[in-house]
């Protein structure tokens, strides 16, 4: 009975009329070990068919080409970056350079603060010179110091001879 | 679409596209080649994926134009290297040796195929496509399919009977 239905559809099946249900009910039977004598020869065929169904992709593919891409498009954005810091001083760097360049009341204030400054430092070149003069006593006195070097010399050969 | 979006899309049929190649092919290195081909073809275009219906047939369908033009192209000239010429005393192994080697038989046999019908036996007997598919991925009908089907399942059957009954090689 299950051998007749077999080869029933043994005969649908060479004739491509098969449903996938009985190919799988096909694929069964000859997988299984009490196949027909005179069906033996279909056996290779059924079992090529599922030991091909296990073949398996192994290999790892390198999905990075986009990333790649990114960071290539980085560093052409750092260099673009640092070509803008570089260029845009330059082209932007029309500010006033001269005196004559500022508004009139600027340069009034400029001359101002020039004049106060020069009187401080006016002032200040007093006092150094005022310290200079301290400068100078004090070295009277180192002048001072040497002769009393003397006098120490002196009073030490005295007491030499006092103790002879 | 990230990386983890395409590899779950693409991991139950790239072994599918993989097996396409190989019976087409017949190198492992050539199919695994051809295999990340096309991978990185549908990654680099994974904008659109969204757009197909059906990515898994669009693949097989691309598998199938791409290992065609290798074939096609000259640089695809495949040698393969089986030795067969050992004896073995043990009889056990003996049988064991005869039982895949009628097993490799069969892959012998479709390699001799015409590439239409590899193709169509390759999709509906190890992969199990319906007919409907098979036809949207080889671009034929129905009717086209099933006649280039049954003269491969035809062509199969009588070299088996021929070598189970002679021993014909």
């Amino acid at each position: 009975m299950v051998l007749n239905n077999i080869e029933k559809l043994l005969e649908k099946y060479n004739n491509a009329e098969t449903s996938l249900a009985e190919e799988a009910q096909l694929r069964a039977y000859f997988e299984s070990d009490d196949v027909a004598p005179h069906l033996e020869h279909y056996k290779p065929m059924f079992l090529y068919f599922s030991q091909s169904q296990q073949e398996q992709y192994t290999k790892d593919v390198p999905l990075k080409p986009k990333r790649t891409k990114l960071y290539q498009w980085i560093s052409v954005a750092a260099v673009a970056v640092l070509l803008l810091g570089f260029i845009v001083p330059r082209v932007w760097d029309n500010e006033p350079k001269t005196l004559a360049d500022y508004p009139p009341e600027e340069q009034q204030m400029y001359l101002e603060a020039k004049a106060a400054l020069a009187m401080l430092s006016d002032n200040f070149s007093d006092g150094t010179s005022s310290i200079n003069a301290l400068d100078l006593a004090s070295e009277n006195f180192n002048v001072g110091l040497n002769k009393a070097s003397h006098i120490t010399e002196f009073s030490e050969t005295t007491n030499k001879l006092l103790k002879n | 679409m990230k990386q983890a979006d395409f590899v779950s899309l693409v991991m139950p049929f790239k072994d599918k596209v993989f097996r396409l190649a190989k019976r087409l092919l017949v190198s492992r290195e050539e199919a695994e080649d051809a295999t990340q081909e096309i991978l990185l073809k549908l990654w680099r275009n994974k904008e659109k994926i969204s757009e197909y219906k059906n990515v898994e047939a669009f693949s097989m369908t691309m598998t199938k134009n791409f290992c065609l033009d290798r074939l096609k192209s000259k640089q695809a000239q495949n040698l393969k290297i089986v030795h067969s010429n050992y004896t073995n005393n043990d009889l056990s192994l003996q049988k064991q040796v005869e039982a895949r080697d009628s097993v490799d038989w069969v892959s012998k046999i479709m390699e001799d195929l015409p590439e239409q019908q590899k193709i169509i036996v390759q999709l509906r007997d190890i992969e199990q496509y319906d007919y409907a598919e098979i036809a949207e991925m080889l671009e034929m009908n129905e009717t086209a399919v099933r006649v280039n089907l049954s003269r491969a399942r035809k062509t199969i059957r009588e070299k088996l009977t021929n070598t189970h009954q002679y021993g014909i090689k």
